[in-house]
């Protein structure tokens, strides 16, 4: 599985969403409903499937689905 | 011989008449009830009268919990109060109890574990009685965390309340009581959740009181996953060490901190919610307090019986967390 396959079944299983509204552009908050906290689940969901530690001031950088893809890709 | 274990044998529970709703807070700093609820589940929390101190609130707790056990203060061998707001740095808040109380025969002495403190009290309570060291102890949460939070942050004021609960302890009949507990800390948390001043570190001056360091720091979002991650680690060390499987779990008592925690952790559990006590909504976090708060509600309402496999898990400022798995005894069953 690609990441991105990766990340958009935690994301499906996270925020409750449709797998056809997960695509690289869409962002957690404006198009996914997810509120800060939801993000902060997401963001544990992440570092777990992908062994990693997300510091803080980098989860805040991370708004959209393409951000976490590509975070993950840079920090495997 | 097996070791003997301890079970609550008596329990009361205590919080102040006022209530602070979303609505007033409000009024009081740049929030919303919308928020608040969305975020905590928190939809009011009571307030300590002026003068109410955490020993008074302590006092009524623990008058109830030794009436419901049938139990004396002069029968008590050993107080022991969790909290963080102590009515002073010292005396311990457990020596003022023992003498309002007229606990003679009570050695005393406070006990600092965050919010975890309860389950803390109640596992090193245990241990006395284990070990022969005591035959009734009480143990105590209580706070007056509104007297040491800023009324002026919106990151934390909504967040918190005053209350207080104790526990009687004594010995458990053969197949009760608790069955295992698991006690942890992560130090390098400390600063995620701390009160910075009024200590030897930072002693309180005029810079200290400008400065606001006399009130509650924290970092919430860290602060949230570490709460969920123990919460679920803790509470399946418990099951492993007393054999339970989450099938065997009847009733969770989780700290009241944060309803998105509680639901956080208790997905990744995969525990059916009506399994799980739910106050926070009434109460906030009241910290120590909040454990027996949990327990005695579901207590009263029928939801824990005799018999029952209960776990009690918690988190705080520390970092700290806890958990204890108790084959629940009701002193009051029928015979
Ligand atoms: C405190 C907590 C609810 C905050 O939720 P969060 O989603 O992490 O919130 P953030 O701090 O990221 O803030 C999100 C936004 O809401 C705002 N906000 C914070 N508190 C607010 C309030 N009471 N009302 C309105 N807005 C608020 C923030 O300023 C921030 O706004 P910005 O994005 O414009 O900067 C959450 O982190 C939590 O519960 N953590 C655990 C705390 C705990 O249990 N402590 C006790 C342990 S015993």
């Amino acid at each position: 599985m690609s990441v991105f396959d990766k990340v958009k079944s935690i994301i499906v299983e996270q925020l409750g969403v449709e797998e056809a509204d997960v695509n690289m552009e869409a962002s957690f908050i404006e198009d996914l409903g997810a509120d800060s906290l939801d993000i902060v689940e997401l963001v544990m969901a992440l570092e777990e499937e992908f062994d990693l530690v997300i510091p803080d001031e980098d989860a805040e950088k991370i708004r959209t689905v393409g951000e976490a893809v590509k975070y993950i890709q840079d920090h495997q | 011989m097996p070791e003997q274990r301890a079970a609550i044998t008596g329990l009361g529970t205590y919080v102040p008449e006022k209530i602070l709703t979303n609505a007033e807070l409000e009024k009081m700093v740049d929030t919303s009830d919308e928020w608040i609820t969305t975020r905590t589940g928190i939809r009011e929390r009571r307030i300590a009268a002026p003068g109410e101190a955490t020993s008074d609130l302590a006092r009524e707790a623990a008058r109830r919990a030794l009436a419901d056990a049938g139990v004396e203060a002069r029968e008590i061998d050993l107080i022991i109060v969790a909290t963080n707001t102590p009515d002073m740095l010292f005396p311990a808040t457990a020596c003022l109890l023992q003498e309002s109380l007229g606990a003679e025969r009570a050695g005393a002495f406070d006990l600092l574990a965050g919010c975890t403190g309860f389950i803390y009290a109640l596992v090193t309570g245990g241990q006395f009685i284990a070990a022969g060291g005591a035959q009734t102890v009480l143990a105590v949460g209580a706070e007056t965390l509104s007297r040491i939070v800023n009324w002026r942050d919106r990151n934390t004021c909504v967040l918190f309340g005053d209350g207080a609960g104790a526990a009687v302890l004594r010995a458990a009949p053969a197949g009760y009581g608790l069955l295992a507990s698991r006690l942890g800390a992560h130090g390098a948390g400390g600063p995620l959740l701390c009160l910075p001043a009024g200590g030897s570190r930072r002693p309180a001056c005029r810079e200290t009181v400008e400065q606001d360091l006399h009130f509650v720091h924290m970092n919430g979002r860290e602060v949230f996953k570490f709460a969920v991650k123990t919460m679920e680690e803790g509470t399946r060390g418990v099951m492993e060490d007393a054999g339970l499987s989450v099938a065997d779990i009847d009733f969770l008592i989780p700290h009241q901190a944060n309803i998105r925690i509680i639901d956080a952790a208790v997905k990744r559990l995969g525990l059916a919610p009506e399994r799980v006590l739910v106050n926070v909504d009434r109460y906030g976090n009241t910290s120590t307090a909040s454990i027996p708060l949990a327990l005695q509600e579901a207590r009263q309402a029928g939801r824990i019986k005799d018999g029952d496999n209960v776990v009690l898990v918690g988190f705080g400022a520390g970092l700290t967390w806890a958990a204890a798995a108790v084959r629940w005894f009701d002193a009051r069953r029928p015979e």
